[in-house]
């Protein structure tokens, strides 16, 4: 080729910037310093093994029970008998498919819970700033559009094959919603509002806490919802990177063209998205869908309460 | 009673222009004299608030009125600093309140003003009480404490029993008296209101007014009170400020005001109110002197008798009884004569000569 010249009918045949060597070089970089990361991914494992072993180490029974109360909290009667039922097919599609799916459980919470931790401050950030949401808006463009195998690889080289890798993974993938629904509850929030806020001597910490964030709660928990969607459709690709869980079910029937384990994980995940999605979703009514009462005034919490009162 | 006046709010050359280049804009005033339009041209900026100065004693109502869009939300957002001028100073009891820092401007803010908003501007995620002691919480006030002055406020304007209802499930007169209960709460000095009543039915709007002169009598704060309907600024103010494209155009009493507009935009505005209440027999009365030098020597005894500050309307309710002029007389003396001719033109808002 470069015998050839230079052709400025096809100048880009022979430019050759070695972005793909720079990249390269990134990556030998990270692995010669990868004792650096040793901390974060200690940190990162902790987590997910505590959560993991607590969910693992709850009876079935027990868990299915708590996970219809919360939904009937959150959702109210109807959301509570759907997830029961999502959590009893999941149950019975095969004997190990309980298991599996609080692995992936697992996997999904401490994704959301990091994803909550940088997504909401970066929010509501992006929502105060217009430099700042300037400056993410293409950062979580790219993060939600560059393919999953793009990252993977160097993930995997700087902290191994793993649920950590897989965690990161999700994250990247999962964080944008989250952040863009923040900045946009922060932003979408009544200005007279805040400037009466204003005009009552509230400091501007006081009127992100006691006018913003709650009048923004509705979208902000909108975004927690796609985010833990997102979260769970990424659990097939982490299992590419030896994550266990319903995914690895699918990964693996893929392989063996198993479609019995293709069907148990592929519903597995839906049962699971279903439950999740109930749960938050009921989470983000607003204070007048709700009739103007309070959360600790309704459902299974609002009988106790109401017996309390009863007997005192 | 101007002498003995204690200032309570006082602002000085307050200017305000919007925009990117707002500076070179004001740079540009002072030194050629720039006018609205040619700022807009120039700069790309506009003149929200254009040399505005006036002060306000203790206790008095003072109104702002004008057509829409002619500043005066922006003019009253300088008196607690929600918007910085881009050149003049406001004073709140002799306190610069532009020089203050952000603390002391919150303290002024939450002790010292109320405010009511045009679009009332109530928080939807609150209880009426949490709306009402909003002030009291951002201060650190205590739970109970809150809960004791915000039930006052709430009786003040006759919302008692609502105060766990949530602001979407009142009415909109309902809503602006929860707005006035949040102005009032912490017993503030000065109360700023922005159009409270405009965006109400007028039933609910002539309720409302009773409500906050009772209470504003009672209270004795002061008040600026911004408005774009002139019957309401002559009811509740005791000045009334005429604004027009941001310039203050004329400052004076409702009867100043009416009767003599200072310019044609005044005039205009004032032309479709009734004078009964506002125009006094001092006014329209030929001097008694003139009278009998046109009229010859005069027999009085059966006129009926008025006194110069009486109105229009208690001028009429002597007037009917007789086919007499009315004598108005000052300490015993007469003073002047109103026939009925000058009392109709009076009615009529032209003075007697000039119609004739
Ligand atoms: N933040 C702003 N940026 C640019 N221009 C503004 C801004 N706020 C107000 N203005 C302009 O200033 C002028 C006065 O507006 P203002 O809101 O004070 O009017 P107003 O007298 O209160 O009218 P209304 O009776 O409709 O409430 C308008 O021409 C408006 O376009
Ligand atoms: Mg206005």
């Amino acid at each position: 080729m470069a015998d050839e010249g230079f052709n400025w009918l096809n100048p880009f045949a022979s430019i050759d910037l070695g972005i793909a060597s720079w990249a390269d070089g990134i990556k030998q970089w990270a692995i010669s310093n990868r004792e650096m990361i040793q901390p974060i991914k200690r940190f990162f494992e902790t987590v997910i093994v505590g959560i993991e072993s607590a969910l693992q180490a709850t009876p079935p029974m027990a868990m299915l029970v708590v996970l219809v109360l919360i939904a009937w909290q959150a959702a109210g009667r109807r959301g509570a008998i759907v997830v029961g039922a999502c959590l009893v097919i999941l149950g019975l599609l095969a004997p190990e498919a309980w298991g599996l799916a609080m692995t992936t459980l697992a996997i999904v919470v401490a994704s959301v819970i990091l994803c909550v931790l940088i997504g909401l401050p970066l929010g509501v950030l992006a929502g105060k700033s217009d430099r700042f949401e300037g400056f993410i808006r293409p950062v979580l463009d790219t993060m939600q559009t560059i393919p999953a195998f793009v990252y993977l690889v160097p993930v995997v080289m700087m902290i191994g094959i793993g649920n950590v890798s897989g965690v990161i993974v999700t994250i990247i993938f999962a964080l944008p919603p989250l952040v863009r629904l923040t900045s946009l509850g922060i932003r979408g929030v009544n200005p007279s509002v805040v400037e009466a806020a204003r005009a009552f001597g509230a400091s501007p910490g006081q009127i992100l806490r006691k006018v913003e964030l709650p009048l923004a709660t509705p979208t902000i928990l909108a975004g927690l919802n796609q985010t833990i969607m997102l979260s769970l459709s990424m659990v097939v690709i982490a299992s590419m990177i030896s994550v266990k869980g319903l995914g690895n079910e699918v990964l693996r029937a893929m392989g063996r063209l198993d479609a019995g384990k293709a069907i148990v994980g592929g519903l597995g995940i839906v049962m699971l998205a279903i439950v999740l999605d109930r749960i938050t979703q009921g989470l983000g009514r607003s204070g007048r869908d709700r009739g103007h009462r309070h959360w600790w005034e309704t459902g299974p919490v609002g009988l106790i309460t109401a017996m309390f009162k009863k007997t005192t | 009673m101007a002498d003995a006046r204690e200032d309570v709010i006082r602002c000085e050359g307050i200017w305000k222009i919007f925009g990117d280049r707002s500076r070179q804009a004001m740079e540009a005033v002072r030194s050629k004299g720039l006018s609205k339009k040619d700022i807009r041209e120039e700069f790309d900026c506009v003149v929200g608030v254009q040399d505005a100065s006036f002060s306000v004693g203790r206790g008095e109502i003072f109104c702002i009125m004008g057509l829409s869009g002619s500043g005066k939300s922006t003019l009253i957002r300088h008196i607690n600093r929600l918007i910085e001028p881009t050149s003049g100073t406001v004073f709140i009891e002799g306190q610069n309140v532009n020089a203050m820092n952000a603390e002391t401007l919150r303290k002024l803010r939450a002790e010292k003003i109320g405010m009511v908003f045009q679009a009332m501007a109530l928080m939807p995620h609150r209880t009426v009480r949490d709306n009402v002691a909003f002030s009291l919480e951002v201060r650190g006030v205590s739970e109970t404490e809150r809960a004791k002055v915000a039930a006052k406020a709430i009786d003040m304007v006759d919302l008692t029993g609502w105060d766990r209802k949530y602001p979407d499930e009142l009415s909109g007169g309902m809503q602006q008296r929860v707005g006035l209960a949040r102005a009032l709460a912490a017993d503030p000095t000065i109360l700023l209101m922005d159009e409270p009543f405009s965006a109400l039915d007028p039933l609910i709007r002539r309720q409302l007014q009773g409500t906050f002169m009772e209470l504003s009598a009672e209270l004795h704060k002061t008040t600026i009170f911004i408005t774009h309907d002139l019957d309401e600024a002559i009811r509740i103010g005791d000045r009334i400020a005429i604004m027009k494209d941001g310039v203050l155009v004329q400052i004076g009493t409702p009867e100043e005001i009416v009767t003599q507009p200072a310019d044609d935009y005044v005039a205009d505005f004032v032309a479709g109110i009734s004078k009964l209440d506002l125009v006094t027999a001092a006014r329209i009365m030929q001097p008694f002197a003139a009278y009998v030098q046109a009229q010859g020597p005069q027999e009085t005894g059966g006129w009926p008798v008025g006194k110069p500050e009486m109105n229009l309307n208690e001028l009429v309710d002597l007037a009917v009884g007789t086919d007499h002029p009315i004598l108005i007389a000052a300490e015993g003396q007469p003073v002047g004569v109103v026939t009925k001719r000058a009392l109709l033109r009076g009615i009529q808002g032209r003075d007697e000569e000039r119609a004739a």
